[in-house]
């Protein structure tokens, strides 16, 4: 099963999230923006970082770069694809998914492991949870304070497409505590928290049973591995 | 050359942060008069040749689509510059 992971210039994440694919026993493979080329993958994460230095708006101009056609694209006929904090910014302009993402409403950058809860279970990405579980990976980002009209935040909450919930603390101020969204499909699936760095032991956040033990984060990528092989 | 400038601020009903910042540092001056600050954008974009009423629209259209997010902004004006 191949996983593509695009860098954009800029991509901060892009090796952990090849990592965490392979970790999770797919075959992960590097996609450039520049490319008008998918290499044949099965699904696609979009990872964390600054692409284009967030100039303009976070996720706007690497919305618009070449690779983009194809996967807006393959994302229309139904291929999984992931957004990672940045990459859910790019999901969000690419109007792939709902709303936008601004500046964390305390203004300052923040880091923490945050503790989520699974809302949604109907997508190739989360299907490996169960409805409601409660995990914790980690959270960075300056602007990831989810916004969207009344309406749209009415859809969203009516239709189920609210796939994680921010738990405990609402760490940037997004409206409904909304962590991360699904589309009505279920195949594009964007969130600002990183499951990519909760997949390892000893490198993923602290739990009771150990510090820097937790990999919340790996049944993401083991979900989609078992979609793409029964569909 | 002939520039067009567009100026997009950030939606009225949307927290500002970074304009809420700049206000009370603003109020540290002054006797209060100062109330409210928002940061917009402001671009200002060279032309070659002649600024069509098809340019503008152009202009206009990539100001939606690029320059600005409606979810988030509003292109609050489009003028060619003196």
């Amino acid at each position: 099963m191949r996983v593509g992971v695009i860098t954009f210039p800029g991509s901060l994440d892009d090796r952990d999230a090849l990592r965490a694919i392979t970790l999770a026993g797919g075959d992960a493979v590097s996609l450039w923006h520049g490319d008008h080329d998918l290499h044949g993958v099965d699904a696609i994460v979009l990872p964390g970082g600054f692409s284009y230095g967030d100039y303009l708006r976070c996720g706007a101009i690497a919305a618009h770069s070449p690779i983009m056609s194809e996967v807006v694209d393959a994302a229309n006929k139904g291929m999984p694809v992931l957004g990672i904090c940045n990459g859910f910014q790019i999901l969000v302009e690419a109007h792939l998914l709902a709303g936008g993402l601004i500046r964390n409403d305390h203004g300052s950058f923040i880091r923490r492991d945050q503790k989520l809860r699974v809302d949604n279970i109907d997508t190739p990405w989360t299907s490996g949870y169960t409805q409601g579980q409660e995990i914790t990976i980690p959270l960075k980002n300056g602007e990831g304070g989810f916004i969207a009209d009344d309406e749209t935040l009415k859809q969203l909450e009516g239709d189920g497409l609210v796939a994680f919930r921010y738990l405990e603390v609402n760490p940037n101020g997004s409206l409904n505590d909304i962590a991360g969204l699904r589309n009505a499909r279920g195949n594009v699936v964007g969130l600002m928290p990183h499951p990519e760095h909760a997949v390892e032991p000893g490198f993923g956040p602290d739990t009771p049973a150990a510090m820097s033990s937790g990999t919340d984060g790996l049944a993401m990528f083991q979900s989609v591995l078992a979609a793409t092989v029964l569909s | 050359m002939p520039k067009v400038i567009v100026e997009v601020m950030p939606k009225e009903v949307l927290l500002d942060p970074a304009g809420k910042a700049t206000a009370r540092a603003l109020q540290r001056f002054g006797d209060g008069e100062i109330t409210d600050v928002r940061i917009g954008k402001r671009f200002e974009i060279t032309i070659s040749g002649e600024v069509t009423p098809k340019l503008l629209e152009h202009i206009a259209e990539v100001s939606k689509d690029v320059l600005s997010n409606d979810v988030i902004e509003d292109v609050i004006s489009i003028r060619v510059a003196d």
